[in-house]
């Protein structure tokens, strides 16, 4: 047998004692991209080879948090990929504004930069009050960072670009106070949304969305693990109702492709059908 | 040149600095029957467009096309990694993205996509680093050429930047070194001894 056949085996039975140990299933995660995160780790925890992270996994929750925070920590910012935002203004919200009450899930929030941009537009549209935002993420270090709203002020300038190119009205600073040099979202914004653990691997249904984020989270999970949660999308959302996936996110390659209509392909913005 | 006798399944290929101008030359003397999928790391900024694949598309006799995520590889298709995502390989042939941290300080990063090629296609995977101002993808490719693959640079002298085809070279003495011309004949000949 071969060193990266035997190497694939370890990486085998580490998923296996991180599951069984912690439920937490990585099992369907897209492997090559959870190799290179557990190599990641390997090199920060002065380890050379994945076994050696199963006895210090298993006796150590620390070390399985650490673990846990190099899987689940995604880069995100304000506004990222702004014809995005742009597009859901335009095409979502004239839909959304048809109902007198609505809910949106943010699933996969990490740190809640996406989901605060998306209370602001809602906001400048009329429509913030109407909305009830559920943002969830598995890693329950991010979802505090979110719960805060508090932001490095760095990124800001980013940020503002951002909101400007996603259809922003108004001045971005109109929605945040300086807090210490960085930047606090106002209450407002922030008890718009209810951040909550969630896992899309094994929690269930969240009921009646109208609309369902969840972008740049499905490029880590398998084919497999992609129709499960693509199946938990549909049974969450309403007839009719929306779900945004990443640019480079498609429901193309999945069986449960024909429960959804494409309203764009380049912001891959999908309908459920009746 | 180097034999051909290996089979290969794969192409991967790295380029940077004066990238554009390479590929437009490689890729569009590709003949229409070129029957092995070729994946390409182009270092293009965070928010650029998909022009470059629907020029090189226009002007190519093959099809090229930004990858999604999950998408089946599929032979005689040009594969670019998207801006602002890692573009890998996983087992059952097909490719997957991520936004895992900057390698190389860059993101698509050749090495990403070479660690990931080599670990599937092994020694059926073809790696070829062009012209570049940087260091990604040596380490790549010396895990291309660990795991049985081939690997070809081109000529520092005959790239419009130099640096990374040198530390290509330097990391894998190895490595066939052609010039670009050599490199699309190199590719013909392959796509035609596939054929027999």
């Amino acid at each position: 047998m071969e060193l990266t056949e035997i190497a694939e085996i370890e990486i085998d039975t580490l998923l296996d004692a991180i599951r069984r140990r912690y439920d937490y299933d990585f099992s369907n995660y897209a492997r090559s991209s959870l190799k290179r995160r557990i190599n990641g780790l390997l090199i920060k925890e002065k380890l050379d080879m994945p076994y050696q992270l199963i006895p210090r996994i298993l006796y150590d929750e620390e070390v399985f948090n650490r673990f846990l925070s190099e899987l689940s920590v995604t880069v995100t910012e304000l506004y990222r990929e702004p014809e995005f935002f742009l597009n859901l203004v335009e095409s979502i919200f004239p839909v959304l504004n048809t109902y007198p009450y609505f809910k949106i899930w943010h699933a996969g929030c990490a740190t809640g930069e996406e989901a605060y941009s998306l209370a602001v537009l809602l906001k400048e549209a009329g429509l913030l009050s109407r909305a009830k935002i559920y943002a969830t993420d598995y890693n329950n270090k991010s979802i505090d960072i979110a719960k805060q709203g508090i932001y490095s002020a760095e990124n800001i300038k980013a940020g503002n670009k951002g909101y400007l190119k996603a259809g922003g009205k108004h001045s971005f600073s109109d929605y945040y106070t300086d807090h210490h040099g960085a930047i606090k979202f106002d209450d407002e914004l922030k008890n718009s949304i209810t951040f909550a653990y969630h896992n899309l691997v094994k929690d269930g249904v969240f009921g009646e969305m109208n609309l369902i984020i969840c972008r740049n989270v499905f490029i880590y999970f398998d084919t497999e693990l992609q129709n499960y949660v693509l199946n938990l999308f549909n049974e969450s959302a309403i007839s009719k109702g929306f779900l945004c996936l990443g640019n480079k996110e498609t429901i193309r390659f999945s069986i449960l492709k024909d429960k959804f209509d494409t309203l764009s392909e380049g912001n891959s913005i999908y309908r459920k059908k009746d | 040149m180097k034999n051909t006798a290996i089979e290969v399944k794969f192409i991967a290929i790295g380029v940077s600095a004066g990238g554009f101008e390479v590929l437009n030359t490689l890729v569009t003397q590709l003949p229409a029957d070129f029957s092995l999928p070729i994946a390409i790391v182009q270092h293009r900024s965070a928010d650029s467009s998909g022009y470059l694949a629907e020029h090189l598309d226009i002007s190519a006799k093959i099809k090229v096309k930004d990858v999604f995520d999950k998408e089946p590889i599929s032979p005689g298709i040009v594969y670019l990694a998207p801006p602002d995502y890692h573009l890998l390989i996983e087992r059952g042939f097909f490719f997957s993205l991520s936004r895992d941290d900057k390698v190389n300080f860059s993101r698509p990063s050749i090495d990403v996509l070479f660690e990931s090629a080599a670990d599937i296609y092994r020694q059926a995977c073809l790696a070829i680093i062009l012209t570049g101002k940087n260091h990604d993808g040596a380490m790549g490719l010396a895990k291309i050429v660990a795991t049985g693959g081939t690997a070809i640079v081109q000529n520092p002298g005959s790239a419009q930047a130099s640096e990374m085809p040198i530390a290509a070279i330097k990391k894998v003495p190895t490595a066939s070194v052609y010039t670009l011309s050599q490199i699309t004949a190199y590719l013909i000949t392959l796509n035609k001894n596939q054929k027999k």
